[in-house]
């Protein structure tokens, strides 16, 4: 990790740890100032009763100069440290979402959106965290080294004393680091189950309220609460425990300085200068060398971090685009054909099946032609269409555009070419503009217009506060699920794609607006290019304006053909879709029996 | 400028407001309190171990070195510093267990009364919220105020202490010195806390770009499929580095502000040693200050530094806890409107329930009327839709009915008891609501279905799924009741969790019940499914359905048409649509386009 650092970063992490050195060794010759200032300066001064005027204005300059040096290695280390961290997070988390867009939708449908969110944000941050003071770190063992060798040079029964308090001081830390990474992580744990306990009752508000059961939902998180509190109390105890005894350690160091000292004093070893400079450094010392600690508690948290950024990074599974363009000039209608496509999800674990979602799938889209793709939920229609527009590649079998396999063609001609209008409609945090246009070329105000208009949508738009410019999205206007779905279809419209795949994407939609729109695609009014439309449907009426009907049934293609030509001759077709009319046809019986019988009278049998 | 100008105001409100905060906060927990003069007693004596060494060393100094070295003076010295520390080290120990316990117990209980507090609130109320924002008053907000406690709290509280140790130290060693000292550290406070007013607007503005960037991510992540299917990774992956260098730009800003923050600190303490030394000389030669009282000094400067330094950033930490804890407070504070009479309220009579409205009017906080003046009757174990365009005001009879919320005029009434009256206890049991989207928690199917009545055992629900005619369908499921639903039933089709939530209210066995039929497009053939599931639940029972589904209102005994929030036709199905010109023959109308 380290490595890594300082070969993205070489000179910011250069700054770093200079600063660093600069500043440990000046907190060394701050001791050493220190000592010379009371040895040679105080103390004669004080029994010759005189003041020397130069010798003193020499050691408050050495003083102040001091603090001055260790001002530029604050500068120095920290914002070395921090601009290292910081350049860091920004590249990884450049690198980590730059694989969200490469990889593919499978590799998407594997990892909850909340796993892929926190592994841009707060594992990239985790895994940088400790980066910041390990320049910090390096900067201390170089003045821990230079203190002990300080201390040999001066004596060396002080420097013993320096033996035993430092590495002591170090043991702790790391015995106390040790000590507190697991209570430290339960508590992470635990308070990540909290945060899920009011995530999920605070969801299903309305039950627990409709149905009384506040108490219980309280019992239920104040007993995961407490197990928290119990968790973070274990941990304050343990840092009651090592906090005041890491605050005593240097200070009983200092004591047996004082003690040593005053013994070598008397035998003329060392002078009292030297004595107050090396009780001074134990004083100063303390701080840095307790810092270290903090940086080896965060390094566990750091390597998890790192792990789960590694995973994105490494995952592979691409969906590389080919070279080939469909003829741009090109405005007439595409054909899609399937030709015996299959599908399977990959696995959750790598050793269990996929889920065989589709098999032997063949089918073609004519060009101009309008295919309606019908099934029960869970058939695989949804699959299907992500197939024609190329979200996913099948596992075996061809998906064509034109007699051309969309693998071999280029993201531009692809996107120019096909567009899908989701289920769920997504709409970006943005202008409806930029909503629609996404920056394509050739899309003006006056093709979003165009598009708006062919979606029903013009009048809603044109009615918003700030027309095209108005914020929509998750923090602007709120708009109704009906509109939302027809702004993402003016955005399909806009790029007048040949061939559009429509995935129950007018459900929200009137029936009369839904077969304007289609009508609309087929024969533009204004001239344009006409488009091949596939259509999965459940209405009647959208059904009937298709041309033909494909039939699918847990992945396979049951039937195709025409409407009235399916209903006659495949019973699961007629059952799906014509199921009120039968629910009514059998109510419609069991109340006139209902009925009937009390009422004897027959007054009331008039149906 | 004005931006600058703006961040500093918005921290003045705060300061000034942080003391109120703190009382609220006390007054709320008075646990806080416990031994409080204790551990701040304790807190005192730990930090008299921070000058122990430097007075140690100036006896050393004045008694033992300077004009004939004593070893007997230095080791008593040593010895006795040696005890006080002991002594000085358990109570730093003693001082912490006790503020982690007391503190951690304290926040603990306002973690939990807030979220009861959340479930108390009226519907209004918790809808006015963003979901996540109400999470997070009992999660990362109280966490703020834990984590701020464990380590900021107690650097404050310490080095608040050892600033107060020190300078009476020094006052007792010589009071010129310490005016030198003071001086020299004067400007460096009175820079800190602009810095820290500053810092606080930069580590805002990390906040807000922390939060555009994490739009920008879950957009990225979320829109995968738009994003590939239009060809746009480009384009966002541009939205996505202006939005990580926006974070980054604004993080440095900040760190140079800390920064400036220490570097200030250290230069205010070399001053301080200068002006020591140079002062401190001149009072040694004139016999007011001996050698060890001016090298205690110097140690002690050090220990006066650390604070000063520390300062900017724990005051800023100390601002987020604050600020998180008001915002708990702020929940807290809200009286929920819809609240339970408590002891005072009534039984609903036993039997089946009757339900009426009594001239209601209803409106939203600010808004027009959405119900004006209705009057309805319903009588027992009749079966009622309510059908409407959207916004016409029909969801909010089942809100009033279930009183989620209370009307603005007139009352509703259940076998004659106003429902304001009606104890919750009581209400909840007897009148049940099945919501739109039939919420299911991270559980089984069994669990589920038991919610509201733990005491079940797995007989009797599935003979309840039996009545309900969903047998076949609870064998199908991989482990039957024991089959987990995932987290918002999410491994469930959408029918199917609708399904459990029916099964729910059944077992719940309500004299009332209340359905807000689901506008989710499901498939014909399992849309039939529910109503057949419907129609068992609602048997023998006062039932009043909001209808999406018009075959829900051809069941129904009486069928009530809003329109603009009044009720303008009211009869059984085949009567209203005999009417081709009415409101509901044109509903009905677009229903039938819809369904052919």
């Amino acid at each position: 990790m380290l490595g890594r650092a300082i070969r993205e970063q070489p000179r910011i992490f250069a700054v770093a740890v200079s600063g660093s050195v600069l500043f440990g060794l000046l907190v060394i010759a701050s001791a050493y100032v220190a000592g010379g200032v009371v040895g040679k300066v105080v103390v004669p001064a004080v029994e010759r009763g005189e003041v020397a005027r130069g010798t003193l204005a020499l050691a408050a300059a050495a003083l102040l100069g001091i603090s001055v040096l260790r001002v530029v290695g604050i500068f120095g280390r920290r914002l070395g440290a921090g601009y290292m961290q910081y350049r860091l997070q920004a590249a990884y988390r450049r690198r980590v979402t730059r694989r969200y867009l490469e990889l593919p939708l499978a590799w998407h449908h594997r990892n909850s959106t909340g796993t892929l969110l926190s592994n841009a944000n707060s594992d990239v941050e985790a895994a940088w965290y400790p980066i910041a003071p390990l320049p910090f770190a390096v900067g201390t063992l170089v003045m821990l080294v230079g203190a002990v060798a300080s201390l040999f040079v001066t004596d060396w029964a002080l420097a013993l004393v320096g033996l035993a308090v430092f590495p002591a001081l170090f043991a702790l830390n790391v015995v106390y680091s040790r000590r507190m990474a697991p209570r430290q992580a339960r508590a992470q744990r635990l308070r990540a189950e909290v945060s899920g306990i009011a995530h999920e009752s605070f969801d299903g508000a309305l039950v627990v309220k409709t149905m009384g059961r506040e108490a219980q939902e309280t019992a239920r998180f104040a007993a995961r609460a407490g197990e928290l509190r119990d968790a973070l109390i274990s941990v304050g105890r343990l840092r009651g425990v090592f906090d005041p005894m890491l605050e005593t350690l240097p200070s009983l160091g200092t004591l047996a300085v004082l003690v040593v000292g005053a013994i070598r004093l008397r035998q003329g070893a060392i002078t009292v200068t030297e004595l107050v400079s090396v009780a001074f450094l134990f004083t100063v010392l303390a701080f840095p060398v307790r810092a270290i600690g903090w940086v080896l508690a965060e390094l566990p948290r750091s390597v998890a971090g790192w792990d789960r950024v590694r995973r994105v990074l490494d995952a592979t599974g691409e969906m590389p685009y080919g070279t080939r363009t469909l003829d741009p000039a090109t405005r007439t209608p595409a054909t899609l054909a399937f030709h015996d496509v299959h599908f399977a999800y990959e696995p959750a674990e790598a050793h269990l099946p996929g889920a065989q979602v589709l098999g032997e799938v063949t089918f073609t889209v004519p060009a101009g032609k309008t295919v309606a793709l019908v099934g029960p939920t869970g058939s695989g229609k949804s699959t299907i269409a992500s197939l024609a527009v190329r979200l996913v590649d099948p596992g075996a079998g061809r998906v064509t555009l034109d007699g051309v396999d969309v693998r071999e063609l280029t993201a531009a001609s692809l996107a120019g070419t096909v567009a899908l209008v989701a289920q769920v409609p997504f709409v970006f945090d943005d202008t409806v503009r930029a909503n629609i246009a996404l920056d394509r070329a050739g899309i003006g105000d006056d093709e979003v217009w165009a598009a708006l208009r062919l979606a029903e949508a013009d009048g809603f738009v044109a009615a918003l506060p700030d027309g095209l410019d108005t914020m929509v999205g998750e923090r602007g206007t709120s708009l109704s699920g009906g509109q939302r779905q027809r702004l993402t279809l003016a955005r399909a419209l806009a790029g007048r794609p040949r061939l559009l795949v429509l995935d129950d994407a007018t459900s929200a939609v009137d029936p009369r607006v839904e077969a304007a729109i289609l009508a609309g695609l087929r024969a533009p009014a204004d001239g344009g290019g006409p488009a091949s439309i596939l259509v999965v449907a459940y209405r009647r009426a959208t059904i009937a304006l298709a041309d033909e009907v494909i039939y699918v049934e847990q992945g396979r293609v049951v039937a195709r053909g025409a409407h009235t030509e399916l209903l006659a001759t495949v019973p699961g077709y007629a059952d799906l879709v014509t199921a009120y009319e039968q629910a009514e046809q059998e109510r419609e019986q069991k109340q006139t029996y209902d009925e009937v019988t009390p009422l004897a009278s027959g007054l009331e049998v008039e149906r | 400028m004005s931006a600058t100008t703006a961040e500093a105001d918005r921290s003045t409100e705060t300061t000034e407001s942080t003391w109120q905060t703190l009382r609220r906060g006390l007054a709320l927990s008075p646990e806080l309190r416990t031994g409080l003069a204790g551990t701040l007693a304790l807190a005192l004596v730990y930090m008299v171990g921070r000058v122990a060494v430097p007075v140690a060393v100036q006896r050393g100094i004045d008694h033992g070195i300077v004009g004939g070295l004593d070893l007997n003076v230095i080791s008593l010295t040593v010895a006795i510093t040696a005890g006080v520390l002991v002594v000085t080290t358990a109570c730093g120990y003693l001082m912490m267990r006790r503020l982690f316990t007391v503190s951690e117990t304290a926040l603990a209980g306002v973690r939990t009364r807030a979220f009861r507090h959340v479930h108390d609130l009226s519907m209004l109320h918790q809808q006015s919220e963003r979901r996540g924002s109400l999470v997070s008053r009992v999660t990362s907000d109280v966490d703020q105020i834990t984590q701020f406690l464990q380590w900021g709290g107690v650097i404050l509280i310490v080095n608040l202490g050892q600033l107060l140790v020190t300078t009476a130290v020094m006052l007792a060693y010589s009071w010129q010195l310490t005016l030198v000292v003071l001086v020299a550290f004067a400007p460096a406070v009175v820079v800190a806390r602009q810095l820290q007013r500053r810092l606080a607007g930069a580590y805002g503005l990390v906040r807000q770009r922390t939060g555009t960037l994490l739009g920008a991510i879950g957009e990225s992540v979320v829109g995968a499929p738009v994003i590939r299917a239009y060809g746009i990774a480009g384009r966002t992956a541009r939205r996505l580095d202006t939005a990580i260098d926006g974070q980054r730009v604004a993080q440095q800003r900040a760190i140079r502000i800390s920064i400036m923050g220490s570097s200030v600190g250290e230069l205010a303490a070399g001053l301080a040693l200068a002006g020591v030394v140079v002062v401190g000389v001149s009072l040694g030669v004139d016999r007011t200050l001996s050698v060890g009282q001016l090298t205690a000094f110097l140690f002690l400067v050090t220990l006066f530094i650390q604070p000063v330094q520390i300062a900017t950033e724990v005051l800023n930490e100390a601002q987020n806890a604050i600020a998180g804890w008001r915002r708990v407070l702020d929940v807290l504070d809200v009286s929920p409107d819809v609240a339970d009479p408590g002891e005072q309220g009534r039984e609903l009579p036993p039997g089946p329930l009757d339900a009426r409205f009594a001239g209601v009017t209803f409106a939203y906080p600010g808004g027009p009327p959405v119900l004006h003046d209705v009057t309805l009757d319903i009588p027992a174990k009749s079966r009622v839709a309510v059908v409407g365009e959207t916004g016409s005001g029909k969801t909010t009879f089942a809100k009033l009915l279930t009183r989620l919320m209370d009307p603005t005029e007139g009352a509703v009434l259940l076998s004659g008891v106003d429902l304001r009256q009606v104890r919750f206890d009581s209400l909840r049991s007897r009148v049940v609501m099945v919501p739109q989207d039939g919420f299911l928690f991270d559980a089984t199917v069994g669990e589920n279905v038991r919610f509201a009545r733990p005491d079940l055992t797995d007989e009797r629900l599935t003979a309840a799924f039996g009545e309900l005619g969903l047998a076949d369908w609870l064998d199908g499921l991989p482990s039957g009741l024991d089959t987990p639903v995932g987290e918002r039933g999410e491994a469930l089709s959408v029918g199917e969790r609708q399904l459990v939530a029916l099964a729910r209210a059944y077992v719940a066995d309500p004299d009332l019940l209340v359905l807000d039929e689901a506008t989710s497009a499901v498939d014909p053939a399992t849309e039939v499914r529910l109503q057949r599931t419907l129609d068992a639940v609602t048997r023998g029972r006062t039932t009043l359905a909001i209808a999406h589904r018009l075959s829900t209102a051809q069941a129904a005994d009486e069928v009530i048409v809003v329109d603009r929030g009044r009720i303008v036709q009211r009869g059984p199905h085949d009567e209203l649509v005999r009417d081709t010109d009415s409101v509901y023959a044109l509903l009905y109308a677009s229903w039938l386009e819809q369904t052919r």
